[in-house]
């Protein structure tokens, strides 16, 4: 239908027009004099704290963002120094990063890889950041991971659970502090066989995704070889926010023992639903009907409210640590803002002084020299005891907290308390595990 | 020229001369100022401006000629997305061949989906596409992980097989996206004074492709297909009365920009090749109706210019915090400083789109027509000026502008 007119001198005009424009890109080469991706030249350094500021984990977020914060202040020598009196590495003296002050950019992930990546990007395209630290969730982190890779960049890995993203996601230029799921199934499984005997039958309600599946099966994996069986592992969609008809078959299944692998609004959603249900007060088989968390965060603890009593998890950390590093963060922390610091917080914060003091030691910014500074690395001071960077996969190792809802909390921050501090040998694993394999770091990326 | 009206080749020249002038054009702050925060021209955003931009003029074939309104055109975007990844896993990092397929399978995923969704019209049409999208998105997010990747999305690793290319590069990373070579995320720094200018190879082979894609929708605009798609939005009834029917046209032109979105989607790969299940969502088929809807649904220029103005506030405003606040004020007294910090705090950083939201509702109330009605209002306001006659014939005659 469309009519056309075709001429010579209309398509010879058409066709040079054409050629010009596909022509452009091959006159623009890259040139670049830098010896890495946004070598800092002033006298400042530019990092990215790309968090979740709108969407399910905000708060998370915003929380991740005033650790940062704090600890930018630190590491420009203001404020009370937090951590860094306590850190046993004292490269750094509060003069900034290799004598230049930090500078900070912050971007709004949506908790969406996509727009993580596009705000990751300009970060490192428009602000020159030498770093991009972040994320309240392993989908997130680990496709920014993937990006700093690509970009040449250094990836702290904000709150990411997943064993994915220091598993078959691995990069040799992400790292990360926080504690995995499979940390989570080996510090737990011995307290809950404790607590609630051997013979137990467990009912699994599981998120629909790489995160919830990796959990899923790390518990699973962990309470099965200390003698539970697992009844049924049901996946609940992502956007649930009714989990009754998930709850209700529970009852029937013979299970005496419910397992939420959820996190967020979710673990709120479900968690409270299977209290109002009645599942606490029942008695199966015998005994009493029981439920997990296998992921706690303060923030969760709160929106869950009551319903947490008595309900055992596992944390990276808590503010109600008693060691000198923890006293200090919680001190400068709550000085600032006015409340006790969430564990998603500590991990930000350590991760930016692990960055920091990597550098000093390294003496560069190089992605490469960094990194080897922080392969190997042993300290302590931050809050979890001596900790290792394991230089394998880029994943800490240290001590796992089994936590428990408290009967009569004091405050709304104070939900939670410390049922055992699960000791690092506990938890460690050979970077070969099943649950781990299939990924490999490769080799570090300077960029440029 | 190019069969074009002297008019729309204008038209056409003006919006290729703003597109490879994008660098200069959008950042016009020095870097370093205080204002470089407001700067929009760095690759990734760019290149976000021309493929959202030609996202919007593929949707804008449908429900600016035909007046469907589909709520899952970012089906097709996944889609493209998913493809393009999966040629670059087995085939090569060439972006060619990514691009083909993408728009490929788009076109038969659109065709399946609009045949059935075509069906019915009017709202049940919109909600049978949204339907179609959101089994989509929940497919990809976790049913068909083995395909998808699922919650992370689909990335490129270091052991996918790339037949006609390397799986791995000689340092060991994994190789980038070019087009015969030319890396698409090589950029060109231009320093001119305090300015910065960045080239971007992946962007001037987007802007190549939405000048095209902006070509081809002018020529179907003006062509009797054209004419045949807007008697659909008039009266659909009155074609079929007069023996036609309706059905292949608008078919076709669901699947004409089902192609223009699995060509964006295709696009967005290769500048960063990663493919996100959220790509799919339903918030991102809205995302589409909106910029068309701001721009000026119907008019040619303008779903490009709402794509520009919504990336921008999703790049430009997220990024500005409590910080540059008090940097910006910091010539203000202490008191008078924190209060306009507290005033405009909620319209930034994490508050876009709640200034988004406010922008739009002020565009659909006082502007219905779209941003492009604003600039025609300018326009004639300095026509009238200049020349008095006839002012009140111009804006029905030319509804395509």
């Amino acid at each position: 239908m469309i009519k056309s007119h075709l001429t010579r001198r209309g398509v010879l005009k058409t066709g040079s027009v054409a050629g010009a424009g596909l022509a452009v890109p091959t006159i623009f080469t890259a040139s670049s004099a830098a010896a890495y991706t946004n070598e800092p030249t002033g006298n400042t350094v530019t990092l990215g704290f790309n968090v979740p500021q709108t969407g399910p984990y905000a708060d998370e977020g915003a929380d991740e963002l005033r650790a940062y914060e704090l600890a930018v202040e630190h590491l420009n020598g203001e404020g009370d120094g937090g951590m860094l009196n306590t850190f046993t590495s004292k490269a750094l003296t509060g003069n900034g990063i290799l004598g230049k002050k930090v500078a900070f950019v912050t971007g709004d992930t949506q908790t969406k890889s996509d727009a993580a990546r596009a705000s990751a990007k300009s970060m490192i395209e428009k602000d020159g950041a030498i770093m991009i630290t972040g994320g309240s969730s392993s989908g997130v982190a680990v496709a920014v991971q993937g990006l700093c890779q690509e970009a040449g960049v250094i990836f702290m890995a904000g709150l990411t659970h997943s064993n994915d993203t220091t598993g078959k996601d691995k990069k040799a230029n992400g790292f990360r502090h926080f504690f995995n799921a499979f940390m989570s199934g080996a510090a737990l499984a011995p307290v809950l066989v404790k607590n609630y005997g051997a013979d137990r039958n467990a009912y699994h309600l599981t998120a629909d995704y790489t995160w919830g599946w990796t959990q899923q099966e790390s518990i699973q994996a962990a309470t099965e070889a200390l003698g539970w069986s697992t009844v049924n592992n049901v996946l609940t969609p992502l956007a649930s926010t009714d989990f009754s008809s998930y709850i209700a078959p529970v009852l029937n299944s013979g299970a005496d023992v419910l397992v939420l692998n959820h996190y967020g609004g979710n673990m709120v959603n479900s968690l409270t639903q299977a209290v109002q249900f009645g599942l606490k007060d029942k008695m199966v088989n015998g005994k009493q009907f029981e439920i997990v968390v296998p992921l706690y965060s303060e923030l969760m603890a709160k929106g869950a409210g009551a319903s947490i009593k008595g309900i055992l998890g596992s944390t990276n950390w808590s503010w109600t640590l008693q060691d000198e590093g923890t006293k200090a963060f919680v001190k400068s922390f709550g000085t600032k803002y006015g409340f006790p610091p969430s564990n998603a917080a500590q991990t930000c914060y350590a991760q930016t002084l692990l960055y920091a003091d990597a550098a000093e030691r390294a003496g560069t910014f190089n992605p490469c020299g960094l990194g080897a500074a922080l392969e190997g690395f042993e300290f302590d001071g931050l809050g979890n005891g001596p900790t290792l960077y394991r230089a394998a996969d880029h994943q800490c190792f240290k001590d796992v907290l089994v936590m428990q809802g408290k009967q009569d909390p004091t405050s709304e921050y104070d939900a939670l308390e410390i049922v055992e501090v699960t000791p690092r040998a506990q938890v460690e694993y050979s970077p070969e595990h099943p649950m781990f394999a299939g990924g490999e770091l490769g080799s570090c990326n300077p960029g440029a | 020229m190019f069969g074009l009206t002297k008019k729309d080749t204008l038209l056409l020249i003006v919006v290729a001369i703003l597109t490879m002038a994008a660098p200069f054009l959008l950042n016009p702050f020095p870097s370093g100022s205080a204002m470089a925060q407001f700067n929009a021209g760095y690759p990734d955003l760019m290149q976000r401006f021309v493929i959202y931009g030609l996202f919007a003029i593929g949707f804008n074939l449908l429900f600016g000629l035909t007046g469907y309104l589909s709520f899952g055109h970012a089906a097709f975007l996944g889609v493209g997305s998913y493809s393009a990844v999966w040629m670059f896993k087995l085939l090569s990092m060439n972006v060619i061949p990514a691009i083909i397929l993408s728009v490929i399978v788009a076109a038969l995923f659109s065709l399946l989906i609009g045949f059935i969704s075509l069906r019915r019209s009017g709202i049940y049409f919109s909600i049978l596409t949204l339907a179609f999208a959101q089994m989509s998105f929940n497919l990809a997010y976790s049913v068909l992980t083995p395909i998808t990747n699922g919650e992370t999305g689909l990335q490129i690793t270091l052991d996918d097989p790339r037949i006609l290319g390397v799986s791995r590069t000689e340092s060991g990373g994994i190789p980038v996206t070019n087009l015969f070579g030319a890396e698409m995320r090589s950029t060109y720094e231009m320093h001119v004074g305090s300015w910065l200018f960045q080239f971007n190879t992946g962007y001037y082979l987007c802007a190549v492709l939405m000048l095209l894609g902006f070509y081809l929708s002018i020529r179907i605009f003006r062509s009797p297909f054209g004419m045949m798609l807007r008697a659909v939005k008039s009266n659909q009834n009155r074609l079929r009365y007069t023996g036609l029917n309706t059905k292949p046209y608008t078919l076709a032109a669901f699947v004409i920009s089902g192609m223009y979105a699995g060509l964006a989607g295709g696009l967005l790969a290769c500048m960063d090749p990663l493919a996100g299940a959220e790509r799919m969502q339903w918030t991102a088929s809205g995302e589409v109706v909106l910029m068309t809807i701001l721009g000026g649904a119907g008019t040619l220029l303008g779903p490009v210019l709402g794509a520009g103005f919504i990336k921008y506030f999703e790049n430009i405003f997220s990024k500005i915090n409590d910080t540059i606040l008090h940097q910006w004020f910091s010539a203000l007294p202490d008191g008078l400083e924190d209060a306009m910090v507290f005033l405009v705090h909620p319209f930034i950083g994490k508050g876009w789109s709640l200034t988004l939201g406010i922008t739009f509702m002020l565009v659909v109330i006082f502007l219905p027509g779209g941003l492009i009605e604003g600039g025609q209002r300018i326009g004639r306001l300095f026509r009238r000026r200049t020349a008095k006659p006839a002012p009140d014939s111009a804006p029905s005659s030319t509804p395509a502008e």
